[in-house]
């Protein structure tokens, strides 16, 4: 069992929480430029890692309110609590966050606000 | 339907000595401490036609139908610990093809008709039971679905048959049929040639005739890296050294991401645990598989007697090879209303494996952007019964490079097109 510490409730069991898999996926903008694989990159393109893995969890039966966490997949350990709309601030956060392949995709780089202009509506 | 041509007995090469009563006889006189090897444990060569990297159920079978059908033999399987002791020698050992799709029940059904005959086809005993495999519903809807899930299964030439609880009570004397209860038993639907198989046997079974047939499996050598030359590939970094080959076939299950990611391939994988554990033995009580849809449950009884119950699956990626407890506390919970008698049972052992969970809860049977790197993965909560059919599909694709009618709906293009398999709910068992 998993003792989560909730940003906002403080530490609770881990039934009360849902994980909702891999965090700092952005939706492209340029949806309509992108080709079908580069949306599937988004869409159903997922890491996996073996070790520091970056995930979105909400408090269901708290506050209900969403968080980030790095989250080792081998020793379950929360190595950092961050909130939405943030990067991670530990060293193994920023790590897992800048050695990510997905900082290297197309249809991230088209979730960028400059690459709407590339759109057509 | 899908045809099965290499199923049958005796029809594939491979596989011996035989077993026979005369071995046994032998072998007796000498209290069994002489018998023959199994298989070779030979070092690597230092190239190969091809390699498969997992010696699991999937490449060991991979490995065999290579050799049997394609006569590949200057082929590898290279396994980081011992043959079946990852996902293979974990599961609950339940065979069926009662999915809906038509892909799922080509490549179901052409794994169960190999089972069929596959104890023979490999002289080796994989214990395998047709017993019938009983999925309950718990709720008015569950029940009308299942049965226009019946209609569509049995469209494909696959057994199952509704039945009511009364009926279930006749099967399974055990059962509480009581509608007060949590999860009540409101009806099923029953696969009769669905069954069980061992699953140790199926690993040993295998490795045996393909090792019979020539090919070299190597465990305790872990692969540490993909060697690329371009867009192809070259060979496989292992703890025993490079290993050249043209062709290798990934079938790792929890780890194909990892692997994926030594030759930048990217997978739609989510690696999670799976949990499952086994009561005390008991005298024989339960002579069929239950499973559940709402609960994500699946009971049988071992052939030492014990219960084996399997969990769902956990909501956090891990490959820690462990799950977290509230998952089999929430199916006990459920399953000791459904089954008093289970209420009496100590657990013996409880453990977890990790499995590669995709997106659409169907397989990846496919080529990669990497000319001469395949991958056989995302088999989930549900690769055993796949066994079979998976490696048979899967040497086929590895000798031609191009995937046949059961295995070419699998391809991982199905996540740009769209044309997914959404076997959700739709595969008789929550995934």
């Amino acid at each position: 069992m998993l003792l989560i510490d909730c940003p906002h409730c403080g530490p609770r069991d881990e039934t009360e929480f849902s994980c909702g898999g891999e965090a700092h996926i952005a939706r492209p903008l340029a949806e309509n430029s992108i080709t079908d694989a580069e949306f599937a990159e988004y869409l159903f393109w997922r890491d996996n890692p073996k070790g520091v893995f970056l995930e979105r969890w909400c408090h269901d039966a708290g506050c209900r309110r969403w968080f980030n966490a790095a989250r080792d997949t081998v020793s379950h350990a929360f190595l950092e609590i961050y909130p939405m709309g943030s990067l991670p601030k530990t060293d193994a956060g920023k790590a897992a966050y800048a050695g990510s392949w997905r900082r290297k995709t197309a249809s991230e780089a088209a979730a960028k606000p400059s690459s709407a202009k590339g759109g057509k509506a | 339907m899908a045809e099965s041509p290499d199923r049958g007995a005796r029809r594939l090469p491979g596989g011996k000595p035989k077993y026979s009563i005369f071995s046994l006889l032998r072998n007796a006189r000498s209290y069994h401490q002489n018998w023959q090897r199994a298989w070779r444990s030979p070092e690597p060569k230092k190239s190969y036609d091809a390699i498969i990297i997992g010696g699991g159920g999937h490449g060991l079978a991979t490995a065999y139908y290579l050799a049997a059908v394609h006569r590949m033999t200057n082929i590898a399987v290279v396994e980081k610990g011992w043959l079946g002791g990852g996902n293979t020698g974990r599961n609950t050992t339940i065979i069926r093809s009662n999915y809906m799709w038509d892909e799922s029940a080509a490549i179901y059904d052409h794994a169960l008709k190999l089972w069929e005959g596959l104890t023979q086809d490999l002289n080796f005993n994989l214990m395998f039971s047709q017993r019938g495999v009983l999925t309950i519903a718990h709720s008015w809807h569950e029940l009308r679905e299942m049965s226009r899930r019946v209609h569509a299964i049995r469209l494909n030439g696959i057994d199952s048959d509704v039945l009511n609880p009364d009926q279930i009570k006749k099967l399974v004397p055990m059962i509480n049929i009581d509608p007060s209860i949590r999860y009540p038993v409101m009806g099923g639907f029953l696969q009769r040639r669905g069954g069980t198989a061992r699953h140790d046997a199926v690993a040993w079974g295998y490795a045996r005739a393909a090792d019979d047939l020539g090919v070299d499996i190597i465990q305790n050598c872990e692969v540490t890296g993909l060697r690329r030359k371009g867009n192809r590939i070259e060979g496989v970094e292992t703890t025993k050294g490079f290993i050249k080959a043209p062709k290798v076939g990934c079938v790792v299950a929890g780890h194909c991401s990892v692997l994926g990611a030594m030759a930048d391939v990217r997978l739609p994988i989510a690696s999670r645990p799976l949990q499952a554990l086994v009561s005390e033995p008991i005298k024989p009580e339960l002579d069929t598989v239950i499973m559940s849809n709402a609960v994500h449950m699946y009971i049988s009884q071992s052939d030492k007697g014990e219960m084996v119950l399997g969990a769902g699956v956990d909501k956090y990626n891990s490959y820690a090879q462990r799950g977290s407890f509230p998952v089999p506390e929430h199916m006990i919970a459920a399953a000791v209303e459904i089954f008093p008698i289970l209420s009496r049972l100590r657990m013996l052992r409880h453990w977890g494996g990790i499995v590669d969970t995709c997106p659409d809860a169907s397989p990846i049977i496919s080529k990669t952007d990497v000319k001469g790197l395949y991958f056989n993965c995302g088999w989930g909560t549900g690769g055993f019964k796949a066994t079979p059919g998976s490696g048979h599909v899967f040497a086929d694709l590895i000798a031609h490079d191009r995937p046949n009618k059961i295995a070419a709906p699998y391809a991982l293009d199905r996540f740009q097109t769209g044309l997914l398999i959404d076997e959700h709910g739709a595969a008789g068992v929550a995934h």
